[in-house]
């Protein structure tokens, strides 16, 4: 009888069925004292435009949404709350529901500004098609968020390895079977590796890491990785897992396992490093940083529409995430135009990129091109 | 109906003084409408739910059946050649799963149900048929999190073993040729996540269903059936075969029907062990599995749009159907039993 009184605690699990975010079609609240002239609370990047009422920093109120790629979740979460601690008069949100929901939000014009992990396209991006801005306004694509993706594998007693582009598509295709094959011993001289066999491991569900991955490997060695490039895995060996830490888990707890994450997740797995005429770019920050750097600007964009023509073979560690954050070269009102002018210039300052690098692992930006998105976010106006 | 509780309720108030039989009567007969309007409410209440739901899934579905997708649509579904093509493995996935899971939870369940009912001593049955109950609330992503991170890679080494040494039954067998010269190398899922320990998490969660189910029909044999069996010269097991499990059994089936409902429809735990693919394979230790409906559709829906997002609602419909006729079938096989089981 006395059991009786035990209770049993059920607990029900919360399958966040994610609610939009975004406040659908709302502009940002005009505020009445718009007109204190501040200091910009961002140190680098003077975001008082050249334009009359360019008067960001303490002085800006109002609410503002994002919508984007869940690549920059981490980062979007800590830029959002510390803009948010910084200006108390104002509200902003991001909603992580991926890459095509962000574009789709610039163009229904229920959110301000965006995140995704591919600029929108020349064809795309012309006047009059985003309902978030005016008419005759585009919109500018600004890299904010550059990762590296890690080529992870786990076998022992081997902590990192050297490989070149063709030797990695060869293994993640299957040709190779085992880690001690001769191509991959020429690459990494004194390095005792095991007679055993290659798992690999890839990502299940459609998406931007797989995409980058793949399209990294049919620009470099095409002659090897023959299939298309999409955000779905193109072969049929390996083993599918969902999402970035099915694949960390897969091969973290397998053996002679090989795989494909954002390097945030990696942990201490060990890492591959690439490379082609026997310098290998280690996966860091730096080396994807510097990749970014010496690649230009698409041929084509408008003036500050930073869509990057990743060069694959330039110097630096070359699979690299870039995702970009959208905004209106010119929004409805002025407000708006002010908010989301001070929120880019604060995540693509040297501060807000510090702060995302510390809480995502992430690459911040280089001082070249960290001048080159401030110059751009500048342009922004109402 | 909310609208007539207050009226009704000042007629009993007024109608209250006068006599007090008749006020007895009056709140006897007001008791009575009410509660069975609210019973027949809630009757109708869960056909009114079941019918939102099926014309949300079939209104939302055909696109996908009908039309040539568009660019939205999902890769998988063009890379399978068709929609049918590509809902049918995953379908396959989904019951194959299932059926596994069953094969061990439902001898395991009636095991542990007649310990509990007939063999452990009362205090022991009573602290372990609250262990069990217990299991049940268990959320289904923790199931999920321990099978991926704690039985999964306990099992790899046994894993290991199986394709080595008995990869000449089919079943354990995880070796595919590669390139041009025919050489083998193993499919064998890295870290143990496969279809067996998959169906092994999903066994776990519907055994504390069908467990306590079972046990409360085993505790309900008459008295008189079992004695009589006994006094025959039975032993205890034959006692249990000859007067427990034929009075039992349409309990079994109706409640193994409810764990193979939860199987089904089973999606955290699956998606987070099984490494799925659209293909059908009955094959347990490689990574070329069957993904079940379910787990594929959470695991695309949050990067599916348009097409993608019809054809997603399309396999819901289909499991929707499967778990119908199951649910049908189950009951079938009730109905036609129920006059050997004295449950009536």
């Amino acid at each position: 009888m006395k059991l009786r009184a035990v209770a049993a605690l059920g607990l029900t699990a919360a399958l966040a069925l994610t609610a939009c975010g975004g406040d659908a079609g709302d502009e940002a609240t005009p505020t009445t004292d718009e007109t204190t002239p501040e200091a910009a609370e961002t140190a680098d990047a003077g975001d008082e435009g050249e334009e009359d009422a360019g008067d960001a920093g303490s002085g800006l109120s109002g609410e503002f949404a994002g919508m984007g790629a869940s690549s920059m979740r981490v980062a979007q979460d800590a830029w959002t709350s510390a803009f948010m601690a910084d200006n108390p008069g104002v509200t902003v949100s991001y909603a992580a529901e991926g890459s095509g929901a962000g574009r789709g939000g610039m163009e229904d014009g229920s959110v301000q500004f965006a995140g995704s992990d591919r600029a929108f396209t020349l064809e795309e991006n012309v006047a009059g098609n985003f309902a978030a801005c005016t008419a005759d306004s585009i919109v500018l694509d600004l890299p904010v968020y550059i990762s590296p993706i890690a080529v992870i594998f786990n076998l022992d007693g081997v902590d990192n390895l050297n490989l070149d582009p063709a030797t990695i598509a060869s293994i993640f295709k299957g040709d190779i079977a085992k880690w001690n094959d001769p191509a991959i011993a020429a690459h990494n001289e004194g390095v005792e590796l095991p007679d055993e066999f290659i798992t690999i491991v890839h990502r299940s569900d459609n998406s931007g890491t797989t995409e980058n991955f793949t399209d990294y490997l049919s620009q470099v060695a095409g002659d090897v990785w023959d299939a298309e490039v999409s955000g779905d895995w193109p072969y049929e060996g390996g083993q599918p897992a969902a999402q970035t830490d099915g694949v960390a888990n897969a091969v973290g707890s397998g053996q002679g396992t090989i795989g494909y994450v954002d390097l945030s997740a990696a942990g201490d797995m060990g890492t591959v490093s690439i490379g082609t005429d026997g310098t290998y770019f280690e996966a860091t920050p730096e080396a994807a940083a510097q990749v970014v750097e010496n690649s230009p600007v698409e041929e084509g964009r408008a003036e500050h529409d930073l869509a990057i023509a990743l060069d694959r073979e330039a110097d630096g560690y070359p699979i690299v995430l870039i995702a970009y954050a959208m905004a209106c070269q010119n929004y409805e009102d002025q407000n708006t135009a002010d908010l989301v002018k001070g929120y880019l210039s604060y995540i693509s300052s040297a501060e807000g990129q510090d702060l995302a690098a510390a809480q995502a692992g992430n690459a911040p930006l280089s001082p070249g091109l960290q001048e080159q998105v401030a110059a751009a976010v500048d342009s922004i106006n109402a | 109906m909310s609208a007539q509780a207050p009226s009704s309720d000042k007629e009993r108030t007024t109608s209250s003084e006068p006599l007090d039989s008749s006020l007895v009567r009056d709140s006897k007969r007001y008791g009575d409408t009410l509660f069975s309007g609210i019973s027949t409410g809630s009757a109708l209440m869960i056909f009114v739910i079941l019918a939102a739901v099926a014309t949300f899934l079939t209104t939302q579905a055909i696109p996908a059946v009908t039309r040539e997708p568009g660019p939205t649509g999902l890769t998988a579904v063009e890379t399978a050649g068709g929609f049918w093509q590509w809902v049918l493995p995953l379908a396959f996935g989904t019951v194959w799963a299932s059926v596994l899971a069953m094969l061990m939870a439902v001898p395991l369940a009636i095991g542990i149900a007649l310990f509990l009912s007939h063999y452990a001593p009362k205090r022991v049955a009573k602290t372990f048929g609250y262990i069990v109950d217990l299991l049940a609330a268990v959320p289904s992503v923790v199931f999920g999190l321990w099978g991926v991170t704690v039985l999964a890679p306990a099992l790899d080494p046994f894993y290991r073993w199986l394709n080595d040494n008995l990869s000449w039954i089919y079943f354990f067998n995880a070796w595919v040729p590669y390139g041009d010269g025919g050489d083998l190398r193993p499919n064998l899922a890295a870290g143990g996540q496969n279809m067996l320990t998959a169906a092994m998490v999903l066994a776990l969660m519907v055994i504390p269903i069908i467990t306590a189910l079972t046990r409360e029909v085993f505790l309900q044999t008459p008295r008189l059936h079992e004695e009589a069996s006994l006094a025959l010269g039975a032993t205890r097991w034959e006692m249990i075969r000859q007067a427990v499990l034929p009075f039992g059994t349409s309990g079994i089936i109706s409640s193994s029907m409810l764990g193979l409902g939860r199987a089904l429809g089973e999606t955290m735990a699956v998606a987070m062990i099984l490494p799925g693919k659209v293909l059908i394979s009955f094959k347990l230790l490689t990574f070329d599995n069957p993904n079940t409906i379910a787990a594929y559709i959470a695991q695309n829906f949050p990067e599916a749009e348009g097409d993608g997002n019809h054809q997603l609602i399309a396999a819901g419909l289909v499991l929707f159907v499967i778990t119908l006729v199951v649910n049908m079938v189950a009951r079938a096989i009730i109905h036609s039993r129920r006059e050997f089981s004295g449950a009536n």
